[in-house]
């Protein structure tokens, strides 16, 4: 029941907003989400005492086909699900600082439908439910994405976003549907197919190594597109630069988890032979685009930009971590995934509030800022330092762990791997000295503090940022069993 | 049999409406009707032989059947002209001469598709194209004066009968080879042949039958008369030619296939094969250069019939098995996708004069209902999850794939990458494009069919989100 108020409520709340005009709809959306929010802790309190037994939902959904929709929360959902359920209030506070929203309404609703979305492929058990809400959180980011933009270029941009994932998750569909045939029927079932995903862990790992190979490449092409690998990443920067603040945070803070997610939960258990035959390209691939991204990032006059290739440089790394099938690896990816949420959050929300006060988000135009704003400085440096992972803060934690990973897995990766950590203080550090230090420039004046609103939106932020890097015991507690079976079936 | 006899009764009935001097009773009149006989038709669900009765007597059986396949085919058939049938209002404000007969003719042609779906004998079927074509020849060329509908009339009969007579002289080589037109005693008389001498009169005839119904279909590379008929002819009556007659058509077709010819299928399923491929490729080619949105919905319905001739690659087995399933929900979900964008399309030209994606361009901001209903048939369509073309397309790619077809699959599913690259080129004329100016005003859309169309929408989203209560009903 729990699970099933989690993932449609949202839905409700964005239905029912359509009759919401002007502040009520501010009210009815932040409203929603905080209840939304207070359910998932709620169900992560439950969860810490009773386990996943009472979160298995489980309906006829298309009898003749053998497809129930099952949802299921265990550990590893959970944190996801708590990252969403914390992310989406923040982000939708960010669309209320907007005022030149045409038609917010619809933009608090399509956020919300995106909730469902997300919830949907956080706690979906059966293959075809996931891939229903994987589709169903591509079409609101998509109208988030190219119709509140004030970009000239939004609609090539969006428009190639939409068509990269919608054909990586085309292939999805297919291995899902090849490895579907392939199974028996579910117990009690008179279908002769079942799609549910224990069907998919027995039935997966039975194939020969040679369809396994080549499923792997299948699946694997929806979560390559999204996260973004390397060289599946070029919508990326430009999808994440152009779209408007709240866009991206849901892009780059969540919807880019859907893809390490699906590889942790329909990929690695599914075909494990296949993975072992791949990992070390996707290793390579996935260092490839560490390097790459940071390189790039050093380049960019764009904060914007500079975030999103940052942002792409350290999914290289959780890919690698992922890849690495290390229990060190894994569980690396599972805290990264928070602190780089919260993390990429926070810093678009820094950028927004720039942007906002200065109309630029050209950092030779800016410099100086800093004089005026201290609080804004502050939250600026905590967020950027739990990118750059410095000890204390959770992206310390999360890329020690998936360093580790990777050094378990060969030495050599792990040690230009580990250049992600130099270079990104080389290129955030740089950017924050000539953005909020360095000479001043003609905005360093006029530029206004965080409000008291916006301040209560990075509080969350930096409260996590500390917890994840303090307390990182909490959540890798909860992924533990997850992760451990997962690794047990790929054997290892 | 009470749809046929009721639909052509009311149809003459209608047909002296025409000497009133007003046109509003007839929109009325043929919805009460349409309602009617829809309603009448589901009686018989499950009733194989008809309530009535009728169908008792041998000999009408022998010619027609009713079973839960032609039941819900009508079915279709009939709920598509009826939620079509509110956007013909203009028809009746601008007082067109002639009104009364094309709404017979549109009752009459539901007569044919009808006898399409529930044929049991060659003749019939034969005699069910007919019906239907004829009166799509003269809708096709309703609006008179445009030079544009003339030649869609003149194109869509020349080629039409062409394609009659093939189909004709390839039922007549079957029943020279196998001396039946009974659809089971030919499944019998092929699995059995009497004479092996005439087995290759058989097998060009089943070929020419496919040919011929496969113009119908607008199957390629029988499909060139479509575009240029699709364009030409009034908006209202190509929706409902895309609709209607392709889902009678296919229904007949898969029909044919599986009761009459599984014996023959050496020679029916390599061709059936080659057609699919060549539409799904010249359909979404086609369709992705255009720039007018009735042109490319033209070509889309050229795409979907090689979705549907997909179907029936995996045609085996009974009149319930998973081919038959497919295809009954993909008529459906199409159908009523097709009806929505069709009807958004005639209700801005109407006004804009315009029928290109320019002529789209700001709806979002002047007629969100009309954007949204068009928004969300693009993405059925498109076949995007939580529309019902999703699950349409869903079930006949595994019903294929599990026939053994993975390469036709994967080609359907890249040209479906194809699809998406023009069906969301409305949406983006919609939603981020401003409106021209000066021709910039709402569009009037009165509430009975705003209502239709927030019908067509959930019609579409209930079958995208709980396809189970469709999904395994014949």
């Amino acid at each position: 029941m729990l699970t099933a108020f989690l993932v449609f409520f949202p839905l409700a709340a964005a239905l029912l907003l359509h009759f919401a005009k002007g502040s009520a709809a501010r009210i009815l959306a932040l409203g929603a989400s905080f209840l939304e929010l207070a359910v998932a802790v709620f169900a992560a309190i439950v969860y810490a005492r009773s386990g996943p037994t009472g979160f298995d939902l489980n309906l006829s959904w298309i009898p003749s086909a053998g497809i129930n929709f099952h949802l299921g929360i265990d550990g590893l959902s959970l944190c996801l699900v708590l990252l969403t359920t914390v992310l989406v209030p923040i982000i939708l506070a960010t669309a209320f600082r907007h005022e030149e929203y045409e038609n917010p309404g619809a933009f608090y609703a399509l956020v919300l439908f995106m909730q469902t979305g997300l919830l949907g492929v956080f706690t979906a058990m059966d293959a075809f439910v996931f891939y229903f809400f994987w589709e169903v959180a591509l079409l609101p980011i998509y109208f988030l994405a190219s119709v509140w933009s004030r970009s000239d270029r939004r609609i090539q941009i969006t428009f190639k976003f939409f068509l990269y994932t919608f054909i990586g998750s085309l292939f999805m569909l297919a291995g899902f549907v090849y490895l579907y045939l392939q199974t028996g029927p579910a117990a009690g079932s008179l279908a002769a197919h079942s799609s549910d995903i224990q069907a998919f862990y027995t039935t997966g790992k039975q194939l020969a190594a040679s369809q396994q190979a080549w499923l792997f490449w299948l699946i694997f092409a929806a979560f390559a597109v999204k996260m973004p690998i390397f060289p599946f990443h070029t919508w990326q920067p430009d999808t994440y630069t152009e779209s408007p603040a709240p866009a991206t945070m849901l892009l780059s803070g969540i919807m880019l988890k859907m893809g390490i997610y699906g590889c942790l939960r329909w990929l690695l258990p599914v075909v494990p032979l296949g993975v072992t035959q791949w990992q070390q390209l996707v290793m390579v691939l996935a260092i490839i685009g560490i390097i790459y991204g940071a390189i790039i990032a050093i380049r960019q006059h764009d904060i914007k930009r500079l975030i999103a290739y940052s942002s792409l440089s350290h999914v290289g790394l959780m890919i690698a971590g992922v890849f690495s099938l290390r229990a060190i690896g894994l569980q690396g990816a599972v805290v990264q995934m928070l602190a780089h949420g919260v993390n990429v959050v926070g810093m678009f929300l820094v950028a927004d509030a720039i942007e906002r006060r200065t109309g630029t988000r050209h950092i030779a135009d800016l410099g100086g800022l800093t004089r005026r704003t201290p609080l804004l400085s502050v939250c600026f440096l905590v967020m950027l330092l739990s990118t750059v992972a410095l000890p204390l803060t959770g992206g310390f934690v999360g890329e020690f762990l998936l360093l580790a990973g990777v050094y378990e897995f060969n030495m050599w990766a792990g040690a230009i791997a580990g250049l992600t950590i130099i270079f990104s203080a080389v290129y955030l550090l740089r950017m924050y000295q000539r953005v909020m230090l360095g000479p001043d420039s003609a905005h360093s004046d006029t530029m206004t503090d965080l409000t008291g609103a916006e301040l209560t939106m990075f509080i969350p932020l930096i409260a996590l940022v500390f917890w994840l890097g303090l307390f990182p015991g909490t959540f890798l507690h909860l992924s533990e069993p997850t992760i451990s079976s997962i690794l047990t079936a790929v054997g290892r | 049999m009470l749809p046929i006899v009721l639909l052509s009764v009311f149809g003459i009935i209608n047909l002296f409406f025409g000497f009133l001097r007003s046109n509003r009773v007839l929109l009325p009149f043929a919805l009460v009707v349409l309602a009617l006989v829809f309603g009448l038709n589901l009686l018989d669900w499950n009733h194989a032989g008809s309530i009535t009765g009728l169908f008792d007597s041998p000999y009408v059986a022998q010619m027609l059947t009713v079973d839960n396949y032609s039941v819900a085919f009508s079915g279709i058939v009939l709920l598509t002209a009826l939620v079509l049938l509110p956007f013909s209002r203009s028809y009746v404000a601008a007082n067109e001469p002639n009104l009364a007969e094309y709404y017979s003719l549109l009752l009459f042609s539901l007569v044919g598709a009808i006898m399409m779906v529930s044929y049991n004998h060659l003749i019939m079927l034969f005699v069910g194209i007919e019906i239907l074509s004829i009166s799509m020849y003269c809708l096709a060329g309703s609006d008179k004066r445009n030079v544009r509908s003339n030649e869609a009339a003149l194109k869509y009969f020349l080629q039409g009968a062409f394609a009659t007579g093939i189909l004709l002289f390839g039922i007549a080589l079957v029943y020279g080879a196998t001396g039946t037109f009974q659809l089971n005693e030919l499944a019998a008389a092929i699995a059995a042949p009497a004479n092996a001498s005439l087995q290759s009169m058989l097998y060009v005839g089943v070929l020419m039958m496919v040919i011929g119904i496969g113009f119908k279909v607008s199957a390629a590379p029988f499909h060139f008369w479509t575009p240029d008929v699709y364009e030409g002819t009034p908006t209202f009556f190509t929706a409902f030619m895309s609709t209607v007659v392709k889902t009678a058509g296919f229904a007949a077709f898969l029909k044919l296939l599986l009761v009459a010819l599984p014996g023959a299928s050496a020679v029916w399923l390599p061709t059936i094969v080659a057609m699919c491929v060549l539409t799904l490729l010249l359909g979404n080619v086609g369709a992705a250069v255009q720039t007018s949105a009735k042109r490319m919905l033209a070509y889309s319905s050229v795409s979907h019939a090689g979705y549907l001739l997909l179907g029936l690659v995996a045609g085996r087995g009974q009149l319930s098995g998973p081919a038959a399933q497919a295809i009954f929900f993909y008529s459906l979900a199409y159908s009523v996708a097709t009806v929505a964008a069709f009807g958004v399309l005639k209700l801005v030209s109407d006004q804009r004069q315009r029928e290109d994606y320019a002529g789209l361009a700001g709806l979002a901001r002047t007629n969100p209902l009309l954007a949204f209903s068009m928004t969300l048939a693009m993405l059925s369509l498109g076949g995007i999850p939580l529309t019902g073309g999703f699950f349409g397309k869903f079930f006949i790619f595994t019903a294929v794939v599990a026939q053994g077809y993975i390469w036709l699959v994967v080609f359907a599913v890249l040209m479906s990458m194809v699809g998406i690259y023009y069906y969301l080129r409305p949406v983006i004329a919609m939603y981020m494009r401003p409106a021209e100016p000066g021709n910039d005003a709402p569009i009037v859309v009165d509430g009975f069919q705003s209502a239709t169309l927030v019908l067509l929408a959930l019609l579409t989203l209930v079958l995208g989100i709980l396809p189970g209560f469709l999904s395994n009903i014949l």
